[in-house]
């Protein structure tokens, strides 16, 4: 947490809203002068005063993150003016409901060999021969064999915030951008 | 509107202009989305982000804001971050369960050739 608000070094709020920089500062401790650009995309999308009165409400340990969490959306609203952040969710929600299939199918293929039902690249010897059968094995953590993915509700958040994001959410494969507002609708709003 | 105002104007306590940039956005008889976006995000800011669109976007881009506001008003820490980091952490688990998954049967799979 850089503190700023010394005599020579006003913080990037106090210098993009050309103001003194006064000890006790809100801003001080989250908008360092080295990150000019954080605190002007703040400012853009969620106003100075707005982001004071959030702060305000929350308890000193909790501003730093959500500042940091203020950042990021406001970052995701500038790349995105129209989706934002909720662009970045229907991106990862259509991961993981791929990644929900392919586990699925891999799942599907480890109880057939553990069945002996994919056949091998060697031909089966003519002899029978006492291969046990495995039964499927139970793994810890199988929580993905059910559903995951989110129906449009709220989470509440579990650890901390990832660090850096490249914002990929604007990547749509087939380049249509008909089906990006579709498939965000569908997936961010559960409709 | 032509029969009233919409819920921003009621909530700003203002006439509602014929070409309010709110109203096809915000209507009367939702008043929680415009008090929700205005708590966030300010009225003045909301309506320079539409403004900026053209005009077969806004509605998209009102209704995350409204999402993202709603999150915010939910979890003022992390908002939707909150949702996005929990999204991370699945795919990141998936991943790894893909990974082992593949990687046994890869091992039945040998197994199974040196039994023949």
């Amino acid at each position: 947490m850089a503190s700023s608000s010394s005599y020579n070094s006003p913080c990037a709020a106090c210098k993009f809203l050309r103001r003194k920089c006064l000890p006790g500062c809100i801003f001080a401790p989250y908008f360092p002068p080295e990150e000019p650009q954080k605190f002007a995309n703040v400012h853009k999308i969620f106003g100075a005063s707005n982001v004071t009165k959030l702060l305000n409400e929350l308890l000193p340990h909790q501003r730093e993150d959500a500042v940091n969490s203020l950042a990021y959306e406001a970052e995701a609203r500038v790349r995105d003016p129209v989706y934002g952040c909720v662009g970045a969710i229907s991106f990862l929600q259509r991961q993981v409901q791929r990644l929900q299939k392919e586990l699925d199918a891999a799942n599907a293929d480890l109880i057939r060999y553990a069945c002996n039902e994919i056949p091998t690249a060697l031909p089966a010897p003519p002899v029978t021969s006492s291969i046990q059968h495995m039964a499927p094995r139970q793994r810890p953590g199988d929580q993905f064999n059910s559903r995951i993915g989110n129906e449009g509700g709220f989470y509440q958040p579990s650890g901390s915030m990832p660090l850096h994001y490249n914002f990929p959410w604007n990547d749509n494969p087939t380049g249509d951008p008909a089906e990006t507002q579709r498939g965000i609708f569908s997936m961010a709003f559960g409709t | 509107m032509i029969n009233g105002r919409c819920s921003a104007c009621k909530y700003l306590r203002r006439k509602c202009p014929l070409d309010c940039i709110f109203s096809p956005y915000f209507p009367s008889n939702d008043p929680e989305r415009f008090s929700c976006v205005h708590k966030i995000y300010g009225s003045s800011n909301v309506g320079k982000m539409l403004q900026q669109l053209p005009v077969h976007l806004r509605a998209a881009a009102a209704d995350c804001l409204c999402y993202e506001a709603r999150c915010r008003i939910q979890d003022p820490v992390y908002g939707c971050v909150g949702i996005i980091s929990l999204l991370y952490q699945q795919i990141h688990s998936a991943e790894n369960q893909l990974a082992e998954t593949k990687a046994e049967i890869a091992v039945l799979a040998v197994n199974k050739n040196f039994q023949i």
